[in-house]
């Protein structure tokens, strides 16, 4: 059962094989057994989940089913999802019940899918790792010292484990893309506006996106189905015509299914920094899908270098005054002692906050501040624009870029906590992306060995032009009917 | 005013903070309301839960255009907000909402009169921003308490050049202001609810100097009372500091209306780094010239329009035209009136003017509350027009029907007032008042004009004020044969 597909859980569903209750039954028991080493949730609540699961039953029976309905999920713990927990994997919100729901959660329920529980996570999403969160790190299932990459670091764990049937993700540098590389499973950061803010708590509000986590493209397209969509309470929302995300997976009929497709590869992604092994994995998927019919050209996206510098400024800069409202004023820690406000203020966010969290609001509040704005803030936004750029010009020469999503295989947990910038280059591949507003995704491509000669996943990386999710996705599609990465689970789960 | 204004000039520029009258909050659904209970009326974005994100109320944009409009402005074609980072337990994200280098509404005008004189005073400015909450002290034992049923109200902030040199002219220019804010209907004027607040920025320098002193900004005036109160003290206590030696530092000053002082509150040194940056949770503000045309359509006539008309359709004076355009009610109940009367507009404005305004001021009443509509004063002036009353009983008519006994006509037959033209009846009556005054006939016929008039009134008091004065004249005259 933890291996099917969403479609299958769907089919199983239907003819009554299996009920949502099962299902989710199955799943909170794996999570029973391996979550307390894991780590990948932070809060569960098996008697919201199961009344959940029972109303999608009645929903199957009265015929009125939608692809999602009775299928568990879990949900980033960066999500408000009304009557949960939901702490952004902060100690600041450690005993915060959010009292709405986030839009994407909304659909969710609408669709009638059943939520497991909220996911661990980078502290406020910022991270790479996993490690900065306050409810402690996550395990890699691959190999238990490792990290999963961050920051949805919980909901890689919980893919890879197969402890739920998918999962989401939010992506503002790369969270989403980098845990799917490094856990071996499928994750896709869509288009900036394609799927709502609204209730999903912002770290650098103009890059954040919210994208699905799953084992294979057609489970992503099928959960993009319900998460896409305009939210009128999200300015930055944009009014996209409904799509079917599934309308292009189409079963490899000829040797060449991709015939015609131009895969665009930048030299800068293959250049010094990039892992040996790493490479090897990519360039054995770029042959793949060589085999596939698609047509490789050689590509240049000459700004990739300046995209940590400039995320470095723009991402803090925005997370320092979007985490202005955690002050222990109306919700969220509040020390216990305090000798006036200024002290409650100072108290309350040292104590609240980790050491990232703060080392980005320091960062944040220094480029914004007068006289250094021009220099690093304008400067930066600057700079995006170039950066944006230079995609556009490259998809004058292909219809999709390919490359690795992380730099290297998951590192060991501790390894880089105290060098930032080394955990940093992590989203060297994949930043660039929010700073443009593309799509991009993360596929299995295969493994790479570890020092100790574990099997370590790698991630090919794929990117589109601006709503080109569906095509993004028969890309992958394509490619997972004929390679089996996609499948391996890792061992003692 | 006290200091020797021959050697200083004092230089004045006022910020005004517009509430406007939207049903709801500037980013958010929650209702804006005033006088609800605490925390009523803040909703998840009010209160800045996690997660929540601004969406723009529309009806916000249309009122700072309408402000573009009156005010003669460009109205920007994008336009940015940016967040303003400080701390403070009523501002509920860590930062209000506003815009800093790109404003809605650019440079515009306003005239004001004074002393007979027009000038023309610049807006440098207006931008929309929200309003934060407020903070409650007392009744929480030694802690605060938080309303953020404000947090969200959207402003518009009109900013002005330092065009003024008096503490007239400021007043002049918020009062302007103040009643256009009303006449567009964005704003609904009220001082005393915070709807309408003014910093004023307060500065001196040596006559005939062009480079600007250090100013100091008078925080929060809900009156304009105060405003000239504060001004006054201000200029006055930089004066002296200058003469006797001192420096002006920048700085924000409270006025106290009890001791009619003002006083630093903080100096400007130590003030904030805002931090001022693009909203990113919101796109730029767009505004298309079709727009701008589809709120032109909606815009009222300006007060210096319907003044020009009053003159050259009424044929009123400069001042009276300014009178009854201080306020749009004031202007349509005088055009109601004309309209309905149909005679002399001159009559009207003066009824306009004189009776209404006096009542209304001593019943402490909007015309709008008027108990005497365009329609009843009409009736009145029409009686007064076609003589069949004096302007004394006309008085006497207007108090009845202010006090709700119907109409003048009504008021005339139930109380017999009406005047009294018939030659016969006068002649009577001018009659038995030569008879009855010998004395005085004697001291007219001998060439004192006094004693004329004298017989005037006494003809007049005998008909109980009921007999046409001019009748009354000519009849007293032909008896008497002068």
């Amino acid at each position: 059962m933890i291996n099917r597909s969403l479609k299958q859980l769907a089919t199983m569903l239907a003819n009554k094989q299996i009920s949502s209750v099962e299902i989710t039954s199955e799943y909170l028991k794996r999570i029973a057994q391996h979550n307390p080493e894991i780590n990948a949730f932070i809060t569960l609540n098996p008697e919201k989940t199961l009344a959940q699961a029972a109303a999608a039953d009645q929903r199957i029976a009265q015929g009125n089913a939608e692809p999602l309905t009775g299928i568990p999920l879990a949900q980033k713990d960066i999500f408000c999802a009304k009557g949960w927990r939901t702490t952004c994997g902060s100690k600041m919100l450690e005993n915060f019940i959010a009292p709405y729901d986030a839009g994407v959660i909304e659909r969710f329920d609408a669709a009638g899918a059943v939520n497991l529980g909220k996911t661990n996570m980078d502290e406020f999403a910022m991270g790479s790792s996993n490690e900065t969160s306050y409810f402690g790190k996550v395990q890699n299932p691959w190999d238990r010292a490792r990290v999963p990459g961050g920051s949805s670091g919980g909901a890689a764990a919980a893919v890879a484990a197969r402890l739920c049937a998918a999962a989401t993700g939010t992506d503002t540098g790369g969270s989403i893309r980098q845990p799917a590389s490094l856990c071996g499973f499928s994750g896709l950061k869509p288009t900036y506006g394609l799927v709502s803010r609204y209730g999903m708590i912002a770290f650098a509000s103009s890059l954040d996106q919210a994208g699905p986590m799953a084992k294979s493209c057609e489970d992503m397209a099928l959960m993009l189905n319900v998460m896409a969509g305009f939210d009128s309470r999200d300015s930055t929302s944009l009014e996209h015509e409904k799509e079917d995300y599934t309308r292009k997976l189409k079963d490899n009929s000829s040797d060449k299914p991709l015939a015609g497709l131009k895969v665009g590869l930048p030299k800068e992604y293959f250049a010094e920094g990039l892992d040996g092994a790493v490479a090897k994995v990519v360039n054995d998927a770029i042959d793949q899908y060589r085999k596939l019919g698609a047509e490789i050209v050689d590509i240049s996206l000459p700004n990739t270098m300046l995209s940590i510098p400039v995320y470095y400024v723009l991402a803090p800069a925005e997370a320092s005054s979007n985490l202005s409202r955690y002050d222990g004023v109306r919700y969220g820690h509040r020390a216990s002692q305090y000798d006036d406000l200024m002290d409650m203020y100072c108290k309350s966010r040292a104590e609240g906050f980790g050491a990232e969290v703060k080392r980005r609001i320091l960062i944040g509040t220094y480029v914004l501040s007068a006289g250094y704005y021009d220099a690093y803030y304008l400067k930066a936004q600057q700079i995006r624009r170039l950066i944006a750029q230079d995609f556009t010009e490259a998809f004058k020469q292909c219809d999709i870029i390919m490359g690795p999503a992380a730099p290297s295989t998951a590192f060991n947990a501790g390894e880089k906590v105290d060098d930032p910038v080394s955990m940093y280059l992590q989203d060297i591949y994949t930043i660039a992306v929010n700073l443009a507003g593309l799509p991009g995704m993360s596929i299995p491509a295969g493994f790479a060995s570890s020092d100790d000669g574990k099997p370590l996943p790698v991630g090919l990386q794929i990117i589109g032009n601006y709503f080109d999710e569906a095509r993004m996705l028969s890309v992958g599609h394509a490619y997972q009917q004929v390679t089996d990465w996609h499948t391996r689970m890792p061992e003692g789960v | 005013m006290a200091f020797n204004n021959t050697k200083w000039e004092v230089v004045i520029g006022l910020e005004t903070h517009t509430q406007l009258k939207t049903k709801s909050k500037i980013f958010s659904g929650a209702s804006i309301a005033f006088g609800a209970e605490p925390n009523t009326q803040a909703c998840v974005v009010s209160i800045a839960l996690p997660g929540v994100l601004p969406v723009l109320n529309k009806e916000a944009v249309h009122c700072a255009v309408k402000l573009g409009l009156a005010i003669n402005a460009q109205i920007a074609p994008r336009s940015v907000f940016a967040r303003k980072n400080y701390f403070y337990p009523d501002l509920p994200k860590g930062y209000q909402i506003s815009q800093f280098e790109l404003p809605v509404v650019g440079m515009g005008e306003l005239t004001i009169q004074v002393g007979g004189e027009e000038k023309t005073i610049r807006i440098t400015r207006a931008h929309l921003e929200e309003d934060a909450g407020k903070s409650l002290h007392g009744d929480f034992h030694g802690m605060t308490g938080i309303d953020l049923n404000r947090a969200g109200t959207p402003l518009l902030e009109i900013v002005s050049e330092p065009d003024m040199r008096s503490a007239a002219e400021a007043v002049a220019y918020a009062k302007k202001l103040h009643e256009l804010v009303q006449w567009i209907d964005i704003c609904d004027g009220n001082m005393q609810e915070g709807s309408f607040r003014c910093d004023v920025n307060v500065s001196v320098r040596p006559k005939g100097s062009d480079k600007l002193g250090t100013r100091r900004e008078i925080k929060n005036l809900n009156s304009f009372k105060f405003m000239q109160q504060a001004i006054e003290y201000e200029t006055q206590w930089q004066i002296e500091t200058l003469e006797d030696g001192g420096t002006i530092h920048q700085a924000t000053v409270l006025f106290n209306p009890d001791t009619g002082e003002t006083r630093a509150m903080r100096s400007k040194e130590e003030a904030n780094d805002y931090r001022y940056f693009p909203d990113p949770d919101l796109l730029p503000l767009e505004i298309t010239s079709a727009f701008i045309e589809q709120v032109r359509a909606t815009m009222p006539e300006l007060p210096h329009a319907i003044q020009a008309k009053f003159e050259q359709t009424y044929g009123l004076a400069a001042y009276d035209a300014t009178a009854l355009t201080s306020s749009r009610a004031i202007a349509d109940y005088f055009v109601a009136t004309c309209t309905a009367f149909g005679g002399e507009a001159k009559l009207a404005a003066n009824w306009v003017m004189g009776s209404i305004a006096a009542k209304l001021n001593e019943e402490n009443k909007a015309i709008a509350e008027s108990p005497v509509s365009p329609e009843l004063l009409a009736g009145l002036l029409k009686r007064i027009a076609d003589n069949t009353i004096s302007g004394k009983i006309a008085k006497e008519i207007f108090e009845a029907m202010w006090a709700g006994e119907g109409s003048a006509d009504s008021i005339i037959d139930k109380k017999g007032l009406k005047q009294i033209s018939d030659s016969g009846a006068i002649e009577a009556i001018v009659e038995q008042v030569l008879v009855a005054n010998a004395a005085m006939v004697a001291e007219v016929k001998a060439g004192k004009e006094k004693a004329f008039n004298g017989l005037v009134g006494q003809v007049m008091k005998a008909s109980k004020g009921k007999a046409n004065p001019a009748q009354v004249n000519e009849v007293l005259k032909n008896k008497l044969g002068i």
